[in-house]
């Protein structure tokens, strides 16, 4: 047996620390010390896990669990993992191109590695997770669900996600990303321009990650069509609901372009097929096709479950019903009909015919009539309403006003005449962000405060939420708004230096707003830690500390592992507001039941561990650990078929006893009004000040 | 709430970012917001048009947005509060119609504009159009005059007035070209062409570049547009093929290979040819063809044989030696 054999393509050279002994540099220095981080970082975590005797409760209460309030937290902290490593990334890039002119400090390919994880990451490691969290935790609570319609299937969406994005950690230690960018457009991801194992990298994880997607937009979609609480029809549903319904029916369709395109480029590297390489009839622009086909789905994917969160944050906030619902959902569903419309305006400039371009740039517009209109019905709803200006409505108004400023900018680029001039320019990179940032990431910052006291029991700290929410905004808006600026003045994106020293101020501001939200995110971190030590102040176990309007609100805080001891009877929109109103909330009487919850089981993490000992091994040819990975998948499913006492009964005398506990806990908590909401009276029993 | 600290280094910034909005133009030089060409300059007043209608969409927002917060903050006494107001046809048909009538309007100016500046349609000027054959290189342009039997890297000369006609595709992965002066961009991939017609209507240089990502050498790939009356132009060309070398396979094989403009300059240029240029004599004035034929021959094209790839340029290197 020869070395290749066992070890495949995998030396000592994969290691970054070798390249910084044998030629030290700063661009080297930067590469190990960012692997030096996350092996420290995996060691920590590993350390504290024994020091605390974490493994058993690790162990049986997270990792193994099929509870989808669980699983929903486990995805959103994944996902501030992944983005803290996000955001260093880009505050690395910004800090070059400040330093850009005629130089900077990182090599040209060090900075394409960059730009490639950092696109990657962010888009599927961190908004995809925190937005399949928010809808995992949140869907089932607010149609009056005990689980979602497959909760195995639901663990091992998450195991194959996050054994993804560990391929992304593990490329920091071992071997170098690919240099393609998040699109990774071949031919030149392909294996005669890049033969190394940066693409590798990529297409498995992307694969494997958009597997998991895949099947969570069945399960979602699943969920709401099959087990909403009886009297919760389709109209009655809350807006949040009806964008997981969208954006569900867009991960089922739009996934699975990708998971296509990425195997076909695949195919070309490992198997010397030529679907997109430059001889033997190869096509990169089906690649492109492909590849944005999914892309532009994958916008609204993201875009529009932040929609939701925001639709619930203005209501709640503004103590008032949701102005237009019906518009807002016939919004909604047009954005997602539309959104497979418009693929084409990602490359206006590939030589279509000025007909095509023309059909798709109007294509594109049209998404401006139902996204103006969501904009305007948010307003109305805030109109004549009694307003409190908390942390999620400060992210919301940032969001409204940022909001409209990607919109503007995305209406110019949906004009193929000017996106000839500004396509891969900054003035592009500065657009995407726009909407990415304050649409998606601020709705799920908003959601993050919102409903973090129902999942924990207790408030987040209301003032290190403030100065982060307005971190966020003023660090976006340094970074990005010169960004449009020198991409009007000829900057190309992924241009790690410049000649024009005209650029130089603006990078400057650019570096300064990337440091800002820099300090959002730590900010973040450190309100959660305070909020964690003052936790026993800011208790709201009655569950409903916003007086807010939706069934989830009407459990404790947390929710039992069932959810809901009595299912509830939904008899119209904003079911729990209309209850408190009406001073029917907290009803006691009703039929309890013999609850059956899904046990715990094992095989979403083992699909995980194994799905990543399959991804290395291919990505470095190490084929026999291939094989096996393979064989042992196939394995582990089939054994776990055999397990069919996969259900325990929670009994209705302990669910009655549960719930009795908890009203009688009511009962002798004080209700508080809206002027202390931020108080620790505010045990989580709004006095209501809905009218109706 | 926010510090006074970042407050005050907030404000700094927002004047430092007002300061530049309105610093002097030539920020924008080599760009179409300077344009040196009709088309830049249709594509610069369709910006500005656009821009302008869909204000109309938004500034509402900026302007309703403040004055809601302010009057219907809670605890502000005086205020009407209606919780189950949530449906007024005037108002849907306002929420609807102001952005479908502007969508309207703006579709129908994407599809005159689109129509009249697709960068396919040839271009009417005084005289007939000069050809180019663009091969994209990494990491260099490479313009071929086939009818005048020349060639340049690192600077297209062009007559002012005089419409070109451009044919496009690479040598190696893809790659976007553009002269924003001029006109927008077009993506050049291997194996394909694409086009582009571009007129100047003023003597100058102009920059044009790469922006499609394609490896170390990407910032480094431009190139000088020279727009110059006919006489220089004329000029320029004699001198051009006189001082050129020939382009021959050995000559293309040390252009082709991955290397910035200044190595391959090293290699080619004679020191009748200005620094940032090399200039070609054309010996087959099917190059191009035969670089875009040469990926369809129904048979694998070996790596050595591929520009872009390590095989290629320790090919050339080792038949060079």
């Amino acid at each position: 047996m020869t070395y290749q054999d066992i070890f495949g393509r995998l030396t000592l050279d994969a290691l970054p620390f070798t390249a910084f002994i044998r030629a030290p540099s700063v661009n080297e220095a930067v590469a190990s010390t960012a692997a030096s981080i996350v092996v420290v970082g995996a060691l920590t975590v590993l350390f504290l896990l024994t020091r605390y005797r974490l493994w058993g409760p690790l162990w049986r209460d997270w990792l193994t669990s099929t509870d989808h309030k669980k699983i929903g937290i486990m995805y959103i902290v994944f996902s501030l993992v992944m983005m803290t490593r996000g955001v260093i990334e880009g505050v690395v890039m910004r800090t070059q191109q400040a330093f850009g002119l005629d130089g900077g400090f990182l090599q040209p390919d060090h900075f394409a590695q960059l730009f490639s994880t950092h696109g990657t990451i962010m888009i599927f490691f961190v908004a995809m997770p925190f937005v399949a969290g928010f809808i995992n935790y949140v869907m089932p609570l607010q149609i009056g669900a005990r689980d979602v319609a497959f909760p195995v299937m639901n663990q091992i969406s998450l195991g194959l996600t996050v054994a993804s994005g560990v391929m992304l950690m593990v490329s920091l230690v071992v071997g170098k990303f690919s240099t393609g960018g998040w699109s990774a457009y071949p031919p030149y991801t392909g294996a005669a321009f890049n033969p190394g194992v940066g693409p590798d990298y990529w297409i498995w994880a992307i694969v494997v990650s958009g597997l998991g997607t895949t099947l969570s937009g069945i399960n979602f979609a699943t969920t709401i069509y099959k087990m909403r609480a009886p009297g919760m029809t389709f109209f009655r549903m809350p807006l949040f609901t009806w964008t997981v319904v969208c954006s569900s029916i867009l991960m089922v369709f739009a996934l699975p372009p990708l998971s296509v395109a990425a195997l076909l480029l695949g195919l070309d590297r490992y198997l010397d097929f030529h679907f997109f390489t430059n001889d033997l009839g190869g096509n990169m622009m089906n690649y492109a096709n492909l590849f944005w086909l999914f892309g532009h789905p994958e916008v609204y994917l993201l875009v529009l479950p932040a929609y939701g969160m925001f639709s619930e944050v203005f209501a709640t906030y503004s103590a008032k019903r949701l102005y237009g619902y019906t518009s807002l959902v016939i919004a909604t569903m047009s954005i997602a009909v539309l959104s497979f419309t418009v693929w084409l305006h990602h490359f206006f400039t590939m030589g279509q015919s000025a007909l095509i371009n023309a059909a798709f740039g109007i294509a594109t517009m049209l998404i401006a009539i139902p996204t103006g209109v969501k904009v305007y019905d948010w307003m109305a709803t805030m109109y004549r309403g009694r307003i409190r200006i908390s942390v999620p409505m400060i992210y919301g108004i940032g969001f409204l006003v940022l909001f409209v400023i990607g919109g503007l900018t995305g209406v110019i680029l949906a004009n193929p005449t000017i996106d000839y001039q500004v396509h891969n320019s900054l003035f592009l990179v500065a657009h995407f962000h726009n909407v990415l940032i304050p649409g998606v990431l601020f709705g799920l910052l908003a959601g993050y405060n919102y409903w973090f006291p129902k999942a924990f029991g207790f408030r987040l700290n209301e003032r290190l939420g403030r100065r982060s929410a307005f971190l966020w905004i003023a660090g976006f808006s340094l970074t990005f708004f010169p960004l449009y600026f020198v991409g009007l003045m000829g900057m190309p994106r992924r241009s790690f230096s410049y000649t024009d020293p005209a650029f130089v101020p603006y990078m400057i501001v650019a570096v300064l707003g990337a440091f800002c939200i820099f300090s959002a995110l730590i900010t973040i971190l450190v309100q959660l830690k305070v909020s964690i030590k003052e936790r026993d102040q800011n208790r709201v176990p009655i569950g409903d500390p916003w007086d807010a309007r939706t069934l989830e609100w009407s459990i404790p805080a947390p929710p039992p592992e069932y959810n809901f001891a009595l299912l509830p009877q939904v008899r119209e929109r904003d079911e729990f507001a209309m209850a408190k109103i009406e001073g029917r909330a907290y009803a006691a009487e009703g039929d309890y039941e013999d609850i059956e919850v899904p046990k715990n089981t094992p095989i979403g993490f083992v699909l995980c561990v194994l799905s990543g000992v399959w991804m290395f091994a291919l990505v470095w040819w190490i084929w026999w650990l291939a094989a096996l990975a393979t064989a042992l998948i196939i394995l582990a499913v089939i054994l776990w078929t055999f397990d069919i006492d996969n259900e325990h009964v929670i009994p209705a005398a302990d669910v009655r006893k549960a719930h009795e506990a908890w009203l009688e806990q009511i009962r002798l908590t004080k209700p508080v009004d809206r002027d202390h909401e931020a108080d620790p009276s505010n045990q989580g029993l709004a006095k209501t000040e809905l009218e109706g | 709430m926010i510090g006074r600290k970042q407050f005050s280094s907030l404000a700094l910034s927002g004047v430092t970012i007002a300061a530049l909005m309105v610093a002097p133009c030539p920020l924008f030089a080599d760009t179409f917001l300077e344009p040196a060409g009709q088309i830049a300059s249709d594509q610069r007043s369709h910006l500005l048009w656009v821009t302008g209608i869909t204000m109309i969409a938004v500034i509402p927002v900026f302007v309703l947005l403040p004055l809601i917060l302010l009057r219907y903050r809670r605890g502000r006494s005086g205020a009407t509060y209606k919780p189950r107001w949530e449906y007024s046809l005037p108002l849907e048909i306002t929420m609807w119609g102001v952005p479908l009538f502007l969508v309207g309007v703006l579709s129908l100016a994407l599809w005159q504009s689109t129509h009249k500046l697709d960068p396919y349609k040839p271009i009417e000027g005084a005289g007939p159009p000069v050809n180019v054959q663009v091969v994209g290189l990494d990491w260099k342009w490479l313009f071929i005059y086939p009818d005048l039997g020349i060639a340049s890297v690192g600077e297209l000369a062009i007559p002012v007035d005089q419409p070109v006609a451009m044919t496009l595709t690479t040598d190696t992965v893809m790659q976007s070209f553009i002269i924003s002066s001029l006109a927008g961009q077009i993506y050049a991939m291997p194996g394909m062409t694409t086009e582009l017609h571009v007129m100047a209507d003023t003597v100058g240089a102009f920059e044009g570049e790469n922006t499609q990502y394609n490896g170390n050498g990407f910032v480094g790939q431009k190139f000088m547009t020279r727009a110059m009356d006919t006489a220089d132009f004329d000029g320029w060309v004699q001198k051009v093929k006189s001082d050129g070398v020939a382009l021959d396979e050995a000559a293309y094989g040390v252009l082709a290979r991955q290397s910035s403009q200044e190595e391959a300059h090293k290699g080619l240029a004679s020191g009748a040819m200005p620094s940032d240029a090399i200039w070609f004599t054309l010996p087959d004035i099917h190059l191009f063809h035969k670089i875009v034929g040469r990926y369809h021959t129904g048979k694998p094209l070996p790596l050595a044989a591929q520009p872009g790839t390590v095989e290629f340029s320790a090919a050339t290197q080792e038949a060079a030696q």
